[in-house]
């Protein structure tokens, strides 16, 4: 495979993990985040940061994982106390501020961003395929939780958080748990990208990223992992493809997320099953 | 015996009006009674501060013995409560059977880690079902909440409470809006759970059904306890006939 080709799997991975970790959050446990990429920008720069500084690449990792979570536990407690919508709001929030930090921050680079981020030293083919791997796991990870009690408990939580609790499920520590979840692999996402393009700015982890997962998100189908995975690599893969489309990017998502929750609010999980139906001859 | 449910002295003011005004009583095991009063007089308060979704401003709630009283919801479901709420609230998303199964699962859902190790459903699914056909919903297991009508989406209500294993079960209004027959059978269905040793404290107007099936009546108006006695007593209280019934015709039991 070219150095192209290595470079569209590693970005398609990467919205893989970006999208199914969002999924949990929202699709999962019913908690709507549209700053999905704040966590993903603050793995991205920590990681950096512990390589620049000279750890090595699993240590940045963890790094990654460690501060994104940490920040996920903070706005998860947020979600405590928030309604649905208040709830939406202040995650967008979460994504100005994030930027608007870090922008500021001089010893993460500012405007300017962090550049020689030392080589993972696997190449770019050990790096796409060290993506590969961690989308991999984490598409595994997912639907293994949507079908453990955890998953279920999460559908409740999703559901009806106060019949939730009046089946005695702690409805706060499960929010928590599909935060700090969530955010972790966003975290380690982050990490994978510092490695990969050896080099990060504030404006790769702004609102319309935050957006953009979202619409994976909701196209893919809001709930379901493999759905989800798909959009994403249709996403990512459709610009490539048409190379004209390019500039029309952020154009044509708007106008698929328009016709999907027009015509098929279910996403591709929903015609995908629609499809098995018929299929069957039901 | 330690009653399995007391409650001492509960107050609660909502601004100025005194919702709940010093109310204390206590149920033995397996006692069944019928919390009544006319509208206002602080029943599904009571019931609300009993289940730990309100504080109450002064006054204790105890299960079994254990103060329970700065607890929340869900350890108090813990420590052997179910509730109903008057207005029905299944889980939309999933089927009847799935309903029953998360509430019958509730020990492993209380931890999620623990909840993230296991992934078989077969024992509570199991135990769900036993439930469903106490209730009388063993035909509609696999059925979609939303093609469920009224009578069967309260009968879910009480088999998502008894599947997290009762002590005490709270029932807030499980007649309303059912039809003359449905709310027969769903009384007879309560008081066959009652049958089971499950202590219960019914809210309900349908006072006709009530007293049918409730030996002891405690009767609220504006906050306080007028009366609690044996059914027949209380009916015949010229105190709760002015109170609750007005004009002293018993019209509500027609």
């Amino acid at each position: 495979m070219s150095a192209y080709g290595y470079s569209v799997m590693a970005v398609m991975g990467l919205n893989v993990m970006l999208a199914v970790s969002l999924n949990m959050i929202t699709g999962l446990c019913g908690q709507f985040s549209l700053g999905h990429a704040a966590f993903y920008g603050a793995g991205a720069y920590a990681a950096a940061s512990f390589a620049t500084a000279g750890a090595a690449l699993p240590l940045s990792l963890v790094a990654g994982i460690v501060v994104s979570s940490l920040l996920g536990i903070v706005v998860g407690f947020a979600s405590l106390r928030l309604r649905h919508d208040f709830l939406a709001v202040t995650t967008i929030g979460v994504s100005f501020l994030f930027v608007g930090f870090v922008r500021k921050q001089l010893w993460l680079g500012g405007e300017m961003g962090l550049g020689k981020i030392p080589p993972s030293g696997l190449g770019s083919q050990g790096n796409a395929l060290l993506i590969l791997a961690c989308t991999l796991a984490t598409v595994a990870f997912s639907l293994y939780v949507h079908r453990s009690w955890m998953g279920f408990g999460f559908r409740a939580v999703g559901d009806d958080e106060e019949t939730a609790r009046s089946i005695g499920i702690p409805v706060s520590l499960y929010k928590l748990v599909a935060f700090t979840l969530g955010t972790a692999i966003a975290g380690l996402a982050g990490g994978l990208y510092a490695y990969f393009t050896q080099f990060v700015v504030p404006d790769s982890f702004g609102f319309i990223v935050s957006v953009v997962l979202m619409a994976m998100v909701v196209i893919g189908g809001t709930g379901s992992t493999l759905g989800v995975a798909a959009a994403a690599i249709i996403l990512t893969l459709l610009p490539e493809v048409f190379r004209f489309m390019n500039e029309y990017r952020l154009l044509i998502f708007g106008g698929l997320l328009v016709l999907v929750m027009r015509f098929a609010p279910g996403g591709l999980a929903g015609l995908g099953r629609g499809g098995l139906a018929i299929l069957r001859g039901r | 015996m330690t009653p399995a449910l007391q409650v001492h002295g509960i107050a609660i003011r909502f601004g100025g009006i005194a919702a709940v005004a010093g109310v204390s009583f206590a149920l033995e095991r397996g006692e069944m009674a019928g919390l009544i009063g006319p509208n206002g007089a602080g029943k599904t308060t009571l019931l609300r501060i009993i289940a730990g979704v309100l504080a109450p401003d002064a006054g204790r709630v105890m299960l079994s013995g254990s103060d329970v009283t700065g607890l929340p919801t869900a350890r108090r479901i813990r420590m052997g409560l179910a509730i109903t709420h008057q207005i029905v609230r299944p889980f939309r998303s999933m089927s009847v059977l799935e309903n029953v199964t998360l509430a019958a699962g509730h020990r492993l859902t209380a931890n999620p880690l623990a909840a993230l190790l296991r992934c078989n459903r077969d024992p509570e699914e199991a135990r769900a079902r036993v439930i469903l056909a106490r209730v009388g919903l063993e035909r509609e297991e696999g059925k979609a909440i939303g093609a469920l009508p009224l009578g069967h989406l309260k009968r879910l209500e009480v088999a998502r409470a008894l599947a997290v294993e009762p002590v005490v079960i709270l029932l807030d209004e499980p007649l309303a809006g059912l039809n003359h027959s449905e709310a027969a059978q769903m009384m007879d269905v309560l008081a066959a759970v009652n049958a089971t040793g499950i202590t219960t404290v019914l809210v309900e107007h349908n006072l006709a059904e009530v007293v049918r099936v409730c030996r002891r009546l405690i009767v609220l108006d504006q906050g306080k306890i007028i009366a609690d006695a044996a059914a027949g007593d209380v009916m015949a209280n010229p105190a709760v006939r002015a109170a609750y019934l007005g004009t002293g015709q018993v019209h509500a039991a027609a």
